[in-house]
């Protein structure tokens, strides 16, 4: 039976507002409160439910970074991921780390681990490259489901539901496949204490990037980051023919 | 930075607010239940004087209701220090919701875990850890500080108690599956007469009378109790005929530590809620916030919350680290619940007018933290505790 791999980010929670350096290279991390990437833990929970549904036999949760991403990894194991995988990766090549870099490392994992699923989050929070899935689907050229608001397993077929602009759209593709779970994909579950402790057993492998034979070097480069413009203060009116004489007078009609 | 992180750098005294992995992980996954799950339900729950089934259901789903509990009857497995802070960020969200939660890991679980026989355990752990809610019975009309000059009866015959009297004010009981009864078997041997009974819920002649209405913690049930000649084998006594008194003692040091934890939680969300408004609202073309009488206040609440924190942190570790935490408990409990009472009030002033209405959640906080000062010893038995081992303190 099969095995999955399940990537899991971490970002800047949800809920904190973001502020950028004062030397503009990047946004505050330090001392922010950090969490699993909201569509990381909707690809974690799929996994985790296939699995339930006995279609896969393993989950394994492998997350890129230094080492408090194995909080994200933990986090991963308790929502039911059976081990984890912690690509160590800290410094500059954390910095400059992006979707070209974690994808050939997920491919080469993928491989590695002999995996039929390759499921991740449709894009992270923080970048919102929404390029990830797409390139590991590329790097091994396996048929991918991206936006994913449906699975269904069927034999070695995957039956896939994206949300795409129009609508939605049905496909049919092959396993070995990548996934990249959207919004409606599913409501995962809070971790329960007992899992929680159960966690604390599961394993957690530690390797580098080179051992997968994967370069960091970045082809980006980052050169300023800004906030966006302050928000100007809105103007009221009385009627809807005063609303219309201004719309008019500012060219927006 | 976890407690084995800071081991591991060396670090010999961490600040108290550091956990272990397990314990920071727990906290969060709390959090955010309590935050997500849970506070959609609190102000209906409120206002009908009612606990949701829904609620009590994910509350054993997350393992909430059997933290201590072993593994093996179903429970969590993890420690005193966790079930803290579990009931601190429910606290923050409902206190209904955390008492529940308090009494049932502080006294219900902890009790049968400790005294429990085998056949006892069994039967009773599995189910607390998973769908049954327990109550605790000691208070009666006529004894509530004074508590061991309870009147109910238990009277041996043959192989079975039959016991007659009424409790007051027990919590859960509306939801309760089992109940700790405190009854005297020998009334002439004063409360070294008290012995601990097990009552289930569908025991004859047991009956649960009306909840009351109450100012605050509407949503957590509190009953008075009707035992009517109930029959109870001598197979439910819990620990030692007689030593009842000790154990209600016993658990009831520890469950001020729960205690404190709910005050604790309620004081934070309290001022969580309260502080964003001060930040947005202006007046006189300022934030709230910055005026210095503002400021003033709002800092002096924080210190205090703060205050109250580490003495809540420090007793549960003393506990947990098997040393003596009396005093330190009592110290705990008294300290925030004064906390919670000066905290909601103040959260109310701070947001005038609107800290009065019921659209706003401070009102909810300032009825429920009055029971922090009554509940579980009152202020007055904390100090009277307190000033006995200070006594002590200078025997030399």
């Amino acid at each position: 039976m099969s095995r999955v791999l399940v990537g899991v980010k971490r970002v800047i929670d949800y809920a904190v507002k973001i502020r950028v350096k004062p030397d503009q290279s990047g946004v505050v991390t330090d001392g922010v409160k950090h969490s699993m990437n909201p569509f990381c833990e909707i690809a974690v929970e799929e996994a985790v439910k296939l699995k339930e549904k006995k279609f896969i036999k393993e989950v394994v949760a492998v997350s890129c970074g230094p080492s408090q991403v194995t909080e994200t990894i933990r986090t991963a194991l308790a929502m039911g991921c059976d081990r984890g995988i912690h690509v160590e990766v800290s410094g500059k090549d954390y910095e400059a780390m992006g979707p070209l870099q974690i994808s050939k490392i997920f491919a080469a994992l993928a491989k590695k681990e002999e995996a039929s699923l390759v499921i991740l989050g449709k894009q992270a929070i923080d970048d919102d490259c929404n390029q990830t899935g797409q390139m590991t689907a590329a790097l091994l050229d396996w048929p991918q489901g991206t936006f994913a608001s449906e699975v269904t397993i069927d034999g070695e077929t995957v039956k896939v539901v994206r949300e795409i602009d129009g609508g939605l759209e049905t496909i049919k593709i092959s396993m070995p496949a990548v996934l990249t779970a959207d919004l409606r994909l599913n409501t995962p579950r809070y971790a329960t204490l007992p899992n929680i402790m159960k966690a604390k057993k599961k394993k957690i492998a530690n390797m580098k990037p080179a051992d997968l034979g994967v370069d960091m070097v970045s082809r980006v480069e980052v050169l300023r980051v800004d906030e966006p413009p302050t928000r100007l203060a809105g103007v009221k009116v009385e009627t809807v023919d005063d609303l219309v004489a201004k719309l008019k007078a500012n060219g927006t009609i | 930075m976890s407690a084995e992180q800071a081991a591991a750098l060396g670090v010999s005294y961490p600040p108290l607010q550091t956990y272990s992995e397990e314990e920071g992980m727990m906290r969060d996954a709390v959090n955010k239940f309590a935050q997500e799950r849970l506070a959609p339900f609190v102000s209906k729950m409120d206002e009908n004087s009612l606990m949701d089934p829904e609620v009590i259901k994910s509350l054993f789903e997350q393992g909430l209701m059997g933290i201590e509990i072993d593994p093996e009857y179903g429970g969590t497995g993890s420690t005193f220090f966790s079930s803290i802070l579990v009931i601190e960020e429910l606290a923050k969200v409902d206190a209904s919701v955390a008492v529940l939660c308090d009494i049932q890991n502080t006294l219900i679980n902890t009790l049968f875990t400790k005294l429990g026989t085998a056949a006892q355990k069994e039967r009773y752990l599995s189910r607390l850890s998973t769908d049954m809610v327990g109550s605790f019975c000691l208070s009666e009309a006529e004894s509530g500080s004074d508590a061991f000059s309870l009147k109910t009866r238990a009277d041996k015959h043959g192989d079975y108690y039959v016991i007659n009297g009424s409790k007051m004010w027990i919590s859960n009981a509306e939801q309760a599956g089992v109940f700790l009864v405190m009854a005297n078997v020998d009334p002439s041997a004063g409360h070294r007469g008290i012995t601990c009974f097990i009552v289930d819920r569908d025991t004859e002649g047991l009956q649960i009378g009306k909840k009351e209405n109450k100012l605050g913690l509407r949503a957590s049930s509190t009953c008075p109790l009707n035992l009517d000649n109930i029959k109870v084998p001598e197979k439910n006594v819990l620990g030692q005929i007689g030593h009842g008194y000790k154990y209600a003692i016993g658990m009831l040091n520890e469950g001020r530590i729960g205690i404190a934890a709910q005050m604790l939680g309620l004081a934070q969300g309290c001022f969580d809620q309260a502080v964003p408004y001060t930040r947005q609202r202006v007046q006189f073309g300022k934030r709230i916030f910055d005026f210095q009488a503002m400021q003033h206040q709002i800092a002096h609440v924080a210190t205090q919350i703060e205050a109250a924190r580490l003495l809540t942190y420090n007793a549960a570790r003393l506990k947990e680290a098997g040393r003596p935490f009396i005093k330190e408990a009592c110290m705990a409990k008294y300290f925030t619940s004064e906390v919670a009472t000066l905290t909601t009030s103040k959260c109310i002033e701070w947001m005038g007018g609107v800290g009065f209405t019921k659209d706003y959640p401070v009102e909810k906080y300032y009825r429920d933290c009055k029971i922090g000062t009554i509940y579980e010893g009152t202020t007055n038995i904390q100090l009277s505790t307190m000033a006995k081992f200070i006594d002590k303190e200078y025997d030399h």
